[in-house]
C-alpha cells in the first residue's frame, strides 16, 4: 500500500471555537498529543495530527469535525487557533492558485475521505458507501499491534539490505522489493500494519517532505527470519491516476535506494487490519497491484507456521488483480505455493486477445465458496488496493452474500464490522 | 477492552467469573428497570430513539448510533482499561501502587463517597422525567434521552462498586439508590440541588450547564483516586458526562439566539415585548442562570472541611486535573484563602489548604463555568445585543458552608434581610417567571421543527441533518 501524503495540499484538521464546549475529550482521546487548549480554545497542531480519527467519535459536539484544504506552507500555527471566535472560511480557488495550487490538486485532496465513520442508520436511504463497511476493530485472535514507536518528529532510521524487482516484467514495471534492517532498534511489525519513509530534502515551499506510508510485505519475525528487518511493495510513481506523467518524490526516492543506503522512518502504523492467529481460521485476501504487500505478509506468515499444524484447517483464499501476468507482484513465488495451503485467484485486465477481467469478476465466481465463509466466524476479509476497486469488491461481496439468502445489510455486514472479520486499506 | 454483550450485563470486568457478583447483579437489574418504568422518563417506552451506545471502551468503539427503546438500553459496566503499574499521584501514599481492593481502614469513607455520587445519578432522571412531554424539538428530546440513558448507566457505574467491592453494606445501598426518590419528603436524595424540580428546558439546559458541570469536577477528582477501580470508573463516565455538559451549553447558546433575533426583529430590550412574542426576556435567563449556579456550588460542601483533608490525605479524592498541578501533592503546611462573613461583611481567611479542598474544586469549577459564560455572551456580542449574562457572586444565595444564610447582592453587596425581600424577584427567578417559561413549554415533534423560543442547533447529531428523525413514536 503506498498512500501519498502530498506535500503540497493538506486538509487541516481544526476544532470549530463556536461549537466546541472544551470539555477537553479530544485531548485526553488523542493518542499522539496533537490536542492542546489555553483559556480560551481547543486547538490541533496541523504537523503532529496524524488523521488517526480517534478523537472524532467521543466528541459530544461534532465542533472536532472541521477540515480546510490548505496549502501545507500556510497551515494555521496553534498560536492562530487560539485566538480564534470562529472557522477561518475555506479558501477560495483563486487565493490557492496564487499559492500556486491547481484546482485539480484541492480536487483530489477534498476528494479524500477524512472520516472512517460514518452514519449507519440511514445506510437504507444513503447511496452504497463502500468505506463504511470496513472494521475498526481487529480480530479478536490478532496480536497486539505496537504503534507509533517513531513520530514525525523522532524518526529512527533503517539501513537497505536489499532492493530488487519483484515483478516478472523486469524493472520495466518498476515495482520493487525494498529490504529495510532496523539494527538494534526496536521496531516491531505485525502483517497489516505500514510503516512511513520520510524523503531527505524541502519540498518546493521549502519545507521537509511528509511521510509516506508502506505497508510490509514481510512476517512479524523478519524478512529474513530471526531479523530485525521488513520488507516494502513500491511501485515507482510515474503517473497519476488520470495518467498524466509525474513523478512521486517518496516511491523514486525508495525504488533508487542503494543497499547500503540509509533511509529515516516513522511509525507503526495501524491497529485494526490484522490477521486472526486462532486455529481454524480463515483469511480471504482480495487486492491490486502493490496493495499485495499485507498480503504476502500475512500468507508468509501462516506458511512458516504451516509445519506446526496449527491452522491445518484454516483455508487462505486470495483474489489478486494486476494489468497482465507480468506485472503482478510476486508472480513467480506465488505459483510456487501448495494448492492445498492456498487457494489463488488471479484477474488481469490488460491482457492481449482476453476480455478485461478484475478481481470482483473472480468473486461473481467462486460466490458459493464466499458466501460460506461470510457467514462463517471464523473467516476474516481483507482487501487493499487502488481506492476505485474498493465499493466494486464491497458490492461483489454483498451480491455474493444475497444469492445464498444471507442478510447482507441486516446481519453480515454489521457482524463483519463488529466483530473485526472486514478490513479495508484503500488508497 | 472489548464489550461483553452476549452477557445478560454488558461489561468489560469479566463479569461472568465472579458468579456472587453476577448474581447480586441479576438480581438488582429488574429492580432497577421497575425504577427506569416508575420514575424514568414519562410515556416513553414505545420511543425508538437515536441513541449512542458504546461498544468498547477504545475511541473505535466508543460511540455507536442505532435506534433503541430505552429500556432496552444496553446498560453495563465499563471501566477504562487497567494500567497494572498505577501509581498514587498524591496525599500521604503518593508513589505507592494504585489499590485494587479497599483498605479496611477507609472502607467507611469510600462507600460515602459513592454512595454519595451514585445518588445523584438516578436523581436526575427522577428531576427529568416530566421533560419528555414538552420538548421543543425531536433533535432536543433525542439528546434529553440521552443524558437520561447515561444517567442511568453512571448509577451501575456505582451500583457495581458497592456491589463488587462492599459485600453486603454494599448490597443494601445499592437497593436503597432505588428506592430514595429526588423530592420525596420522607425519603429524599442525599443531595439539596437534586430534590430540586426541573421543572422546564432552560432550567434543563441550566441543570445540564451548571449542576452537570459539578459532576464532572467530582468525576475528575474521584478519577485521580488511589482506588483505581473507582479511577477507571470515573475516567470512563467523563467522556460520557461531556456529551451532558453539550446539551446545557449548547441550549443555553440556542435560547440566547433566538432571544436576541427577536430583540433585533422587533428593535426593543422591552421584556414585555420579548415575552409577546414568544421568546425568553434576557433578564429570565439571568434569572435562571443566577438560581442554578448558586445552587450548584453548594454542592462541593463546606468552604472548611476535614473530611475533604481526610479524603485527600489517605488518597480517595484528589484534585482536579492533579496530574496537571505543580507542587508537592501532599499540601500539608500550605494555606488557601476563604471568604467569611466578619460583623455582617465577607472577609478572607487564610486556612490549611487541605481543610480547604472542597473550596478549591469549587474555585475551578467556578472558573471553567465562566469561560462558558463567556461563550455564551459572544453569541449576544454577535447579534449586537449590548446586555451581558454575569455569574453571581460566590456568596449569592448560598446555603451550605460558612456563608450560608448571610443576605448578599448578585454583585457581591451585603444587603439586609428588607433588602433582599425588595430585590429578590429581580435576582432569583419568581413564580411569574416560571408561569411564563412554562407557557411556552409545549412539545414540537415534527422533524426539522423548533419552538418558538429556541434556535435550531447548528448541526446535528453524529453528522445528521438537524432534521433528522431522532426519536420515532411507536
Amino acid at each position: 500500500m503506498d498512500t501519498e501524503v502530498r506535500a503540497e495540499v493538506i486538509k487541516q484538521h481544526l476544532i470549530d471555537p463556536e461549537i466546541c464546549i472544551r470539555c477537553n475529550t479530544c485531548e485526553a482521546t488523542c493518542p499522539v498529543g496533537a490536542i492542546t487548549h489555553d483559556d480560551r480554545n481547543y486547538v490541533v497542531r496541523a504537523d503532529v495530527c496524524n488523521l488517526c480519527m480517534a478523537c472524532i467519535a467521543p466528541c459530544p459536539t461534532g465542533s472536532i469535525d472541521n477540515w480546510r484544504t490548505v496549502p501545507r506552507s500556510l497551515a494555521y500555527p496553534i498560536e492562530d487557533q487560539l485566538t480564534w471566535d470562529e472557522l477561518p472560511s475555506e479558501l477560495t480557488p483563486e487565493q490557492l492558485a496564487a499559492e500556486g495550487v491547481s484546482a485539480d490538486e484541492v480536487a483530489a485532496v477534498a476528494a479524500e475521505p477524512v472520516l472512517a465513520v460514518m452514519p449507519e442508520a440511514a445506510a437504507g436511504e444513503a447511496p452504497f458507501n463502500s468505506a463504511a463497511f470496513g472494521s475498526t476493530v481487529p480480530p479478536w485472535s490478532a496480536a497486539h499491534a505496537y504503534t507509533n514507536l517513531f513520530g514525525p518528529k523522532s524518526p529512527t532510521s533503517a539501513t537497505v539490505v536489499g532492493n530488487v524487482n519483484c515483478t516478472e516484467a523486469g524493472f520495466h514495471s518498476q515495482t520493487h522489493h525494498i529490504v529495510l534492517d532496523f539494527g538494534p532498534i526496536p521496531f516491531p511489525v505485525l502483517e497489516g500494519q505500514s510503516i512511513g519513509i520520510v524523503p531527505p530534502g524541502v519540498d518546493g515551499h521549502g519545507r521537509p517532505h511528509v511521510a509516506r506510508q508502506y505497508s510490509v510485505a514481510s512476517p512479524r519475525n523478519g524478512e529474513r527470519p530471526g531479523y530485525n528487518n521488513v520488507s516494502l511493495t513500491v511501485k515507482r510513481v510515474t503517473e497519476d491516476h488520470q495518467g498524466r506523467p509525474t513523478r512521486g518524490v517518496a516511491s523514486n526516492y525508495v525504488c533508487d535506494l542503494k543497499v547500503g543506503d540509509t533511509v529515516q522512518v516513522i511509525g507503526p502504523f495501524g491497529q485494526s487490519f490484522l490477521m486472526p492467529n486462532h486455529p481454524k481460521s480463515h483469511i480471504v485476501m482480495i487486492c491490486t497491484g502493490t496493495g499485495s504487500a499485507p498480503m504476502r505478509a500475512m500468507t508468509e506468515w501462516r506458511r512458516r507456521l504451516r509445519k506446526t499444524g496449527k491452522f491445518e484447517s484454516g483455508k487462505l483464499m486470495l483474489f489478486f488483480g494486476a494489468r497482465s501476468r507480468e506485472e503482478l507482484p510476486y508472480f513467480g513465488p506465488l505459483q510456487s505455493l501448495p494448492k492445498d495451503f492456498i487457494d489463488i485467484n488471479l484477474a488481469f485486465s490488460r491482457t492481449p486477445g482476453q476480455p478485461k477481467r478484475y478481481v470482483q469478476d473472480l468473486i461473481h465466481e467462486r460466490a458459493a465458496d464466499l458466501a460460506r465463509l461470510l457467514a462463517d466466524p471464523n473467516a476474516h476479509f481483507y482487501v487493499c488496493g487502488l481506492k476505485a476497486m474498493e465499493e466494486g469488491v464491497l458490492l461483489a461481496l454483498r451480491d455474493a452474500a444475497g444469492e445464498k439468502g444471507l442478510d447482507w445489510e441486516g446481519v453480515v455486514a454489521p457482524g463483519l464490522k463488529r466483530e473485526g472479520r472486514l478490513h479495508l486499506e484503500t488508497y | 477492552m472489548a464489550i461483553d454483550y452476549s452477557q445478560k450485563i454488558p461489561n468489560n470486568v469479566n463479569l461472568a467469573d465472579d458468579r456472587t457478583l453476577q448474581r447480586a447483579l441479576e438480581q438488582w437489574q429488574p429492580n432497577f428497570i421497575n425504577w427506569w418504568d416508575d420514575v424514568g422518563p414519562e410515556n416513553s417506552t414505545n420511543n425508538e430513539v437515536y441513541l449512542r451506545t458504546a461498544t468498547s471502551v477504545d475511541p473505535q468503539g466508543w460511540a455507536h448510533f442505532d435506534y433503541v427503546k430505552m429500556r432496552d438500553y444496553r446498560w453495563g459496566i465499563f471501566l477504562n482499561p487497567a494500567d497494572a503499574e498505577r501509581k498514587i499521584d498524591f496525599g500521604d501514599h503518593k508513589g505507592e501502587k494504585a489499590w485494587q481492593d479497599v483498605p479496611g481502614e477507609h472502607r467507611a469513607n469510600l462507600r460515602r463517597i459513592i454512595v454519595t455520587q451514585g445518588d445523584t445519578e438516578p436523581a436526575s432522571v427522577e428531576q427529568q422525567r416530566h421533560l419528555g412531554l414538552t420538548a421543543p424539538s425531536l433533535y432536543d428530546l433525542r439528546n434529553l434521552f440521552q443524558v437520561n440513558v447515561e444517567e442511568g448507566r453512571h448509577l451501575w457505574a456505582m451500583v457495581y462498586l458497592l456491589q463488587k467491592f462492599f459485600g453486603r453494606d454494599g448490597r443494601e445501598e445499592a437497593a436503597a439508590l432505588l428506592e430514595r426518590t429526588s423530592g420525596d419528603a420522607n425519603n429524599p436524595r442525599i443531595l439539596g440541588a437534586f430534590n430540586e424540580k426541573t421543572p422546564d428546558w432552560l432550567a434543563f439546559f441550566m441543570f445540564t450547564y451548571f449542576t452537570d458541570r459539578d459532576g464532572k469536577f467530582q468525576l475528575a477528582a474521584l478519577a485521580e483516586s488511589a482506588f483505581d477501580p473507582l479511577a477507571r470508573t470515573t475516567r470512563f463516565m467523563l467522556t460520557e458526562e461531556a456529551h451532558h455538559m453539550f446539551v446545557g451549553e449548547s441550549g443555553v447558546s440556542r435560547v440566547l439566539q433566538r432571544t436576541a433575533q427577536v430583540m433585533n426583529e422587533l428593535k426593543t430590550d422591552d421584556p414585555a415585548l420579548v415575552r409577546a412574542a414568544g421568546a425568553i426576556d434576557l433578564g429570565t435567563i439571568q434569572r435562571y442562570l443566577n438560581f442554578h449556579y448558586s445552587v450548584t456550588i453548594d454542592l462541593f460542601g463546606a468552604d472548611q472541611s476535614s473530611n475533604a483533608a481526610t479524603f485527600y490525605s489517605s488518597g480517595l479524592k484528589g484534585r482536579y486535573e492533579e496530574g496537571k498541578r505543580v507542587d508537592d501533592h501532599v499540601l500539608k503546611g500550605q494555606t488557601y484563602k476563604v471568604l467569611e462573613v466578619q460583623n455582617g461583611q465577607l472577609a478572607e481567611k487564610e486556612v490549611p489548604m487541605l481543610n480547604a479542598l472542597n473550596e478549591v474544586l469549587r474555585d475551578d469549577f467556578i472558573k471553567d463555568s465562566v469561560a462558558g459564560v463567556g461563550r455564551w455572551n459572544k453569541v449576544l456580542e454577535k447579534a449586537g445585543i449590548a446586555t451581558r449574562l454575569v455569574v453571581p457572586h460566590k456568596a449569592f444565595n448560598r446555603k451550605i458552608g460558612a456563608l450560608a444564610g448571610i443576605r448578599m447582592s448578585p454583585e457581591g453587596r451585603v444587603v439586609s434581610e428588607e433588602g433582599w425581600k425588595q430585590k429578590e424577584k429581580e435576582w432569583l427567578p419568581s413564580p411569574g417567571d416560571f408561569a411564563f417559561v412554562a407557557s411556552l413549554m409545549r412539545a414540537v415533534l415534527e422533524p426539522g421543527k423548533f419552538a418558538a423560543w429556541i434556535a435550531p442547533p447548528a448541526m446535528g447529531i453524529n453528522k445528521n441533518p438537524v432534521e433528522f428523525e431522532y426519536v420515532r413514536f411507536g
